[in-house]
């Protein structure tokens, strides 16, 4: 079964913007799945569709089977959405939102506080249940925007960079949220800029750019395209130059910071044999970019210079 | 959840909880801020009594064989029944769409239509809730006879459903706060003063009773203080039916607007 399929998907605004451009995707149930893209891709008018935000201009949206044109509200009842802005009333305490939340998709009170108690307390906003929205903090506003969207318990969360502006303790005990979230059943699309975080946590991932999936595949494939990595090689004495690496690309960060490019199929023993034979000492060794971000800008770059070359 | 697999009446128990919920929300808001909501009208209804009823209405004398302040008391309950019920709809409906909280509405699966119904029954519930609070006050000032009821009740109600669904059809349009007002300042203002809430059509020069009759005010006051006075300068069944073709009418172009995404989708 498909939680989500999207069929020749196209929107153009009224300003003339076509941002999207014929979108075919589908995301398992049970999935982890990114949505990548780099800013205007596209990403957020997808969102906007699937929770019927955004009126599409051609195409058809399915989740978990239900045609959104002929069974909207059923298939709406399956998405919880955490959208990239805040958008509750600042005005309310945190409890009523959240149970007003599940009042709109008609759970009743009773219900809806036993499960606001569940989902605030495992967010970590039970303490502050009773306080103003407009007075939490930014990391605490994204949780609570989590708790709410998970009141019904949908089949489908939706979440359109939760983490953006979230310190990196509440980023992943997040994280661990999700992960749990995901093995009960749950199937979960995220969009984020922190492409560490897709990696970290999805299993598919699609790559959005110019309104087209430029990209789409399991983590591990799209991962295994990467030719090359860069590790950066943190030296235990000083260098004036980049030493002989035969093989390798060597560059000198600083006098104490060593960058090598290494290929598919390279060894890194053999960085370290031979660095250790001109003795030069190696403390801690880490990748200079996440890999997902490296081959994210690599395609973003080629899809561009394809655009660019179709004008 | 409510939703079209469901049965019936699960799907039915589904969405009054969803409908009650916005009417919650709505009363809620009403009461947090009570000093926007209730005490304003309230206080403008009494300075109404003490200058046009108290002091200015001892000199008029009588109206259509009435107490001037006999007369106008209808007038200001229902004047006061139409600005809340529409201003409470128009802000809360455009405020949400302002704040983006419009959108955990929106998202949900609540039908159109029964979300149209819990805003205006949250109009409604203000329109009626400071009516009720002016109409106590009417009593310090003079004694308001019941002659028929069931008048009261249906015109009342009617017109709240009418304004509040005039609210929401404004803040549908409404892009920015300015446009929230300028519909009941210039539109719903003049036509509610010059409905007859002050003064009896039959006090009005023959050529201005043609314009009188085309404001649709003028029979919903009328209308309604003929449940507190008995008599009418209105055709009574002329009346009701265009309060009922008003709410028919706006009902649906709301909720043609609502499925479009009129000033609510991109």
């Amino acid at each position: 079964m498909q939680a989500l399929a999207l069929r020749q998907l196209t929107k153009v605004y009224k300003n003339g913007i076509k941002a999207l451009k014929g979108i075919d995707l589908e995301v398992a149930e049970g999935d982890f799945f990114a949505l990548l893209g780099p800013n205007g891709a596209g990403k957020t008018t997808v969102i906007g569709i699937v929770t019927s935000l955004v009126n599409k201009t051609s195409g058809a949206v399915e989740v978990f089977g239900h045609d959104m044109d002929r069974e909207l509200e059923t298939a709406k009842s399956c998405i919880g959405v955490v959208p990239q802005e805040v958008n509750f009333n600042m005005f309310e305490p945190v409890f009523t939102i959240v149970v007003n939340q599940a009042g709109f998709y008609g759970i009743p009170r009773t219900l809806a506080k036993q499960r606001a108690e569940k989902y605030l307390k495992q967010l970590q906003l039970w303490e502050r249940r009773n306080s103003i929205a407009r007075s939490l903090s930014g990391g605490m506003k994204r949780r609570l925007m989590i708790a709410r969207a998970l009141m019904h318990e949908p089949r489908l969360l939706i979440l359109d960079e939760p983490t953006a502006g979230v310190d990196i303790e509440i980023r992943r005990s997040m994280w661990e949220f999700l992960r749990e979230l995901n093995e009960q059943g749950t199937t979960i699309i995220l969009t984020t800029h922190y492409l560490e975080e897709a990696e970290n946590l999805c299993r598919n991932v699609a790559i959005i750019e110019g309104g087209r999936i430029i990209e789409r595949d399991s983590m591990v494939n799209v991962l295994r395209k990467l030719q090359t990595e860069i590790f950066v090689l943190n030296l235990g004495g000083s260098l004036a130059a980049a030493p002989e690496l035969p093989g390798f690309r060597a560059t000198l960060a600083d006098n104490h910071t060593l960058e090598v490019e290494v290929s598919k199929g390279q060894n890194l023993n053999e960085i370290f044999a031979r660095l250790s034979a001109q003795g030069i000492e190696v403390n801690s060794m880490r990748n200079k970019v996440n890999r997902l971000e490296e081959l994210f800008i690599r395609l973003v770059d080629v899809s561009a210079r394809a655009a660019v070359a179709e004008t | 959840m409510a939703n079209a697999s469901m049965a019936p009446a699960s799907r039915a128990r589904a969405e009054w909880v969803g409908f009650s919920t916005i009417i919650i929300r709505e009363f809620n808001r009403i009461v947090r801020i009570w000093g926007q909501t209730i005490v304003p009208p309230v206080v403008t209804a009494t300075l109404y009594f003490v200058i046009f009823g108290s002091l200015i209405g001892k000199r008029v004398g009588q109206v259509d064989g009435y107490e001037y302040m006999q007369f106008i008391a209808p007038g200001l309950i229902m004047m006061t029944v139409i600005t809340n019920s529409y201003g409470n709809v128009v802000s809360s409906f455009f405020g949400a769409k302002f704040g983006k909280h419009l959108e955990e509405l929106l998202v949900s699966p609540l039908p159109n239509w029964l979300i149209l119904s819990g805003y205006v029954a949250g109009g409604m519930l203000r329109g009626l809730l400071v009516g009720f609070v002016v109409s106590l006050v009417a009593f310090f000032f003079t004694r308001l006879h019941v002659a028929h009821p069931v008048a009261i009740v249906s015109a009342v109600l009617l017109t709240s459903v009418v304004f509040a669904l005039g609210g929401f059809i404004n803040a549908l349009f409404a892009k920015n706060f300015d446009h929230i007002s300028w519909f009941p300042t210039f539109v719903l203002a003049p036509l509610t003063y010059l409905g007859g809430v002050f003064y009896s059509i039959n006090m009005l020069p023959p050529w201005a009773h043609v314009a009188a009759h085309a404001n649709p005010i003028l029979y919903m006051v009328s209308a309604f203080r003929y449940g507190f006075l008995g008599t009418t300068d209105v055709d009574l069944k002329l009346a009701y039916g265009i309060m009922i073709g008003a709410v028919t009418t706006m009902f649906a172009l709301a909720v043609t607007l609502l499925n479009r995404g009129t000033g609510i989708r991109d």
